[in-house]
């Protein structure tokens, strides 16, 4: 068995931001994983997607479940990150005002994805864009 | 503590979740922060915020947040209300700041997350 779903993201449209988490939540519902792996797993995406909202032009997310596992792949464009340990770092945040009235951009995204995931793996090229790679087993 | 019981000690108003004032919350977290909300721990928990937006609705469904107090008069809008009745949750407003209504249901016994 295996499942793929790919959904358009665009930078700044905080009214849409989540519906990929939101859709990707009821699939797993749907498939009888357990309440605390979806709970796991939507938490890490929607940090994620929202990261895509806040600071890049556009991405796709592409979902792909297979027995035991979901693949989460999240690709940017935008601005790319110029240090990833430093943005790994709880607190460390470039999020603008518009982001934090949202109430997110408090630097805490990239550590929760982390803590939600079984393998979370981040590329970027600054300039370019940040590709998001993150795995978790049921 | 049951919904009733926190819809009455903030004089507050039901607008999502009529079916569900019997319900039960075991405790309650006061923040504006939805990064902080994205962090914690699964159980039965009444978010009491000031933050009114589509984005606190999103939060509460990633979050198995089933229960939300907002303060201060905050109006939840149309779309807020569709996307809370969606995924069962249940949405009071309260006219009390986020410090009283907090102070409120903590001195009759409900619990803080952390």
């Amino acid at each position: 068995m295996v499942i793929e779903q790919q959904y358009f993201v665009k930078g700044g449209d905080f009214s849409r931001a989540g519906i990929a988490s939101s859709e990707t939540r009821k699939l797993l519902k749907q498939l009888g994983i357990s309440p605390e792996k979806i709970r796991n797993i939507v938490i890490a995406l929607y940090e994620a997607e929202m990261n895509i909202v806040a600071h890049a032009r556009e991405g796709t997310i592409r979902i792909s479940i297979t027995r035991d596992s979901i693949l989460m792949l999240l690709e940017d464009q935008g601005p790319g990150i110029p240090d990833i340990e430093q943005a790994m770092k709880e607190g460390f945040s470039t999020a603008s005002s518009k982001v934090r009235e949202m109430g997110f951009g408090a630097g805490m995204g990239l550590n929760n994805m982390k803590r939600n995931t079984d393998l979370l793996e981040i590329t970027s090229t600054v300039g370019t864009g940040t590709t998001v790679r993150m795995i978790n087993y049921f | 503590m049951k919904i009733s019981e926190v819809l009455e000690l903030c004089n507050a108003r039901l607008v999502c979740g009529d079916d569900r004032t019997g319900n039960e919350v075991l405790s309650a977290f006061s923040s504006d922060l939805m990064s902080d909300v994205l962090m914690l721990p699964a159980q039965k928990i009444l978010l009491i915020t000031g933050l009114c937006n589509i984005q606190t609705i999103r939060t509460a469904e990633m979050a198995d947040i089933r229960c939300i107090l907002f303060v201060r008069n905050k109006k939840a809008s149309e779309e807020m209300k569709q996307l809370a009745r969606e995924n069962g949750l249940v949405i009071m407003e309260t006219p009390f700041s986020l410090f009283r209504a907090s102070g409120l249901l903590f001195a009759r016994g409900l619990s803080p997350v952390y």
